[in-house]
């Protein structure tokens, strides 16, 4: 009855975050250097013409009625239109968003591919060469510029053995699965230090508690300690680390896309920062705190489906 | 016998500093003076052009080769540390001050000043560190100066929060109980008695933040977004080099290597810090 009750109040304690986030998106576009109807219609636009237009879009009313008219074309859907591509912002936030979160899920995956393994060594072989070895590279993987790595791996694995394409995110599935490895495998590679330092610990802290030293001294076969008492309960601070990592993922994802142009949202983000295309900018800081505010909100309800200890 | 007795105390308390922190903070030192020695240490001047010698491997006269424009790498990544370093230490000192001073009194007051600042910060980390960085500098426009004022902007939640996680327990101790029943005045409180107390988890954590920082610094440079050209900054290096990477790969390869240099000094250094204070992550 109480977790469902959580499920159900949760979304009701984002509601002055969402807001938050709102004023935060609006503020950015008010403060744009310049006046937005002259950027809309050019130097050459009569007065009359500029005043009809202001009239249009409500930037003749107080501040505070520019922000509710925002805020109702957002619960629209209205975005606005790209003063580059002369399409609607969503339709073309739309169109970009896939490879994104297809890159963002693959760079996850990859990344818990790499850290369980190493950490689950690293935990049961404590202060052995292999221990030493993950742990320093956890030490140095934390420096790593995701950039940097995309280009090394891009020279070594597409311009010298070919193994991969240099750019785009190809056709289909499976073609996307290739296309996209070496930026997903950057972003992996960047993030797994994060991942095995903390796995390792709680690893290391779950091998050492109570249950799991009575679970030996029953004679249960260490295997299977590991399987059932010390890796699920390890797992859980992982997941909230992921969570609490989600936005710095997805800066990873924004500059590793344009590393390897891959044409997802990122890469949009940065080229509208150029062409000075401030709705599309804006849709898109809104889209990807909403993507972090919705993953910490599903984090929350994982962990409390996985550990019935948590109370709420 | 207590002169005695003081130098085995201080040996026993010398050979408990962990490596990490000697390793670390040698490393760091290693690019401070870099950066200070740049015009001694560096052979060449880091954006002199030399069009007769384009894209030449490492070599004798240019150990780590020379770019598109003949400019010797090794030099710009010596010149560079000045601008990295600084992007860093600048970029985590002001967030540091602002954030801890905000925390601190958050945290004394209490009540409906404390109840804004955690709203604050809920809507703050809602948006992914890097993306409200680059709204931010979109609208101030490229260069170093915007990437400051937006990391100062965002940075300061995370200090704040610090700060203010470790006064609320603070509060309940004695001293402080004691020091407010003494009439004390808010800025003495703050001040004297909560900020030395509260204050070192802050410090281990900039340690991170400046290699979290220099990575962002780095990655903006990267998109254009940061330091501009021909400025010797690390990530304008290797964004510049990508052009090259099919012939020139040292063009990229190297500033990358100083930047998880300079990253793995501060990154021991903090974690020397922690263990030697006895404060974990």
């Amino acid at each position: 009855m109480d977790r469902f009750k959580f499920v159900l109040t949760r979304p009701i304690q984002l509601i002055p975050v969402l807001l938050g986030v709102s004023v935060i998106s609006f503020v950015l576009v008010h403060s744009i250097p310049g006046d937005p109807v002259r950027i809309l219609l050019g130097t050459r636009a009569t007065a009359e013409v500029i005043a009809k237009v202001r009239a249009q879009y409500g930037l003749d009313e107080p501040i505070w009625v520019q922000y509710l008219l925002f805020l109702k074309n957002l619960a629209q859907g209205e975005f606005g239109r790209s003063i580059i591509y002369k399409t609607p912002v969503l339709d073309l936030v739309g169109t970009r968003i896939s490879p994104t979160v297809f890159l963002l899920v693959y760079g996850v995956l990859l990344s818990v591919a790499i850290a369980l393994p190493l950490a689950v060594v690293s935990a049961a072989r404590r202060g052995s060469w292999a221990d030493h070895a993950i742990r320093l590279y956890s030490t140095v993987g934390l420096g790593l510029p995701t950039f940097w790595l995309g280009i090394v791996l891009l020279i070594v694995f597409s311009l010298r053995l070919g193994l991969f394409p240099v750019s785009g995110w190809g056709q289909g599935f499976l073609g996307h699965l290739h296309h996209l490895f070496l930026p997903a495998l950057s972003i992996a590679i960047a993030l797994s230090p994060i991942l095995i330092r903390n796995l390792r610990a709680s690893l290391i802290a779950e091998m050492d508690s109570d249950h799991v030293i009575a679970a030996r001294s029953r004679g249960v076969p260490q295997a299977r300690i590991f399987a059932r008492h010390v890796l699920p309960h390890a797992l859980i601070p992982t997941v909230t680390l992921l969570g609490v990592n989600i936005g710095w993922l997805i800066g990873g994802t924004v500059v590793v896309e344009q590393v390897f142009s891959v044409p997802g949202l990122g890469s949009l983000m940065v080229s509208s920062i150029f062409a000075r295309d401030y709705l599309v900018i804006q849709a898109i800081t809104l889209a990807f705190a909403a993507a972090v505010i919705m993953t910490n909100f599903l984090v929350d309800i994982a962990i409390v489906a996985l550990d019935p200890r948590i109370a709420l | 016998m207590s002169l005695a007795g003081l130098s085995m105390r201080d040996a026993i308390r010398r050979s408990r500093v962990p490596p990490a922190l000697w390793v670390g903070a040698s490393l760091t030192l290693f690019w401070i003076v870099l950066a200070i020695g740049a015009p001694i240490i560096a052979p060449y001047d880091p954006i002199a052009q030399d069009l007769t010698r384009t894209l030449s491997g490492p070599s004798l006269a240019h150990p780590l080769g020379t770019d598109n424009f003949g400019r010797d790498v090794l030099s710009r990544i010596i010149w560079g540390t000045r601008l990295d370093l600084a992007m860093g230490v600048i970029g985590v000192a002001v967030p540091f001050a602002i954030g801890c001073s905000i925390g601190l009194a958050a945290g004394h007051a209490g009540g409906i000043t404390d109840m804004l600042l955690m709203r604050v910060l809920d809507v703050t980390i809602s948006f992914p560190f890097l993306v409200l960085v680059i709204a931010i500098v979109s609208l101030l426009g490229p260069g170093l100066t915007s990437f400051f004022i937006a990391v100062s902007l965002v940075g300061w939640v995370s200090y704040a929060r610090l700060l203010r996680s470790q006064v609320l327990v603070l509060n309940h101790r004695d001293f402080i109980q004691a020091a407010r029943a003494l009439g004390y005045g808010p800025l003495r409180i703050m001040l004297r008695h909560l900020l030395p107390n509260a204050i070192a988890p802050a410090i281990i954590f900039s340690m991170s933040d400046i290699v979290l920082v220099i990575l962002l610094g780095s990655s903006l440079s990267y998109l254009g977004l940061g330091a501009q050209p021909p400025a010797a900054e690390w990530g304008v290096m290797i964004a510049e080099g990508q052009t090259f990477m099919a012939s020139a790969w040292w063009i990229s390869f190297f500033p990358g290597l100083a930047i998880v240099g300079i990253a793995l000094g501060f990154s021991l250094l903090g974690d020397g810090l922690g263990e030697w204070l006895g404060i974990g992550e």
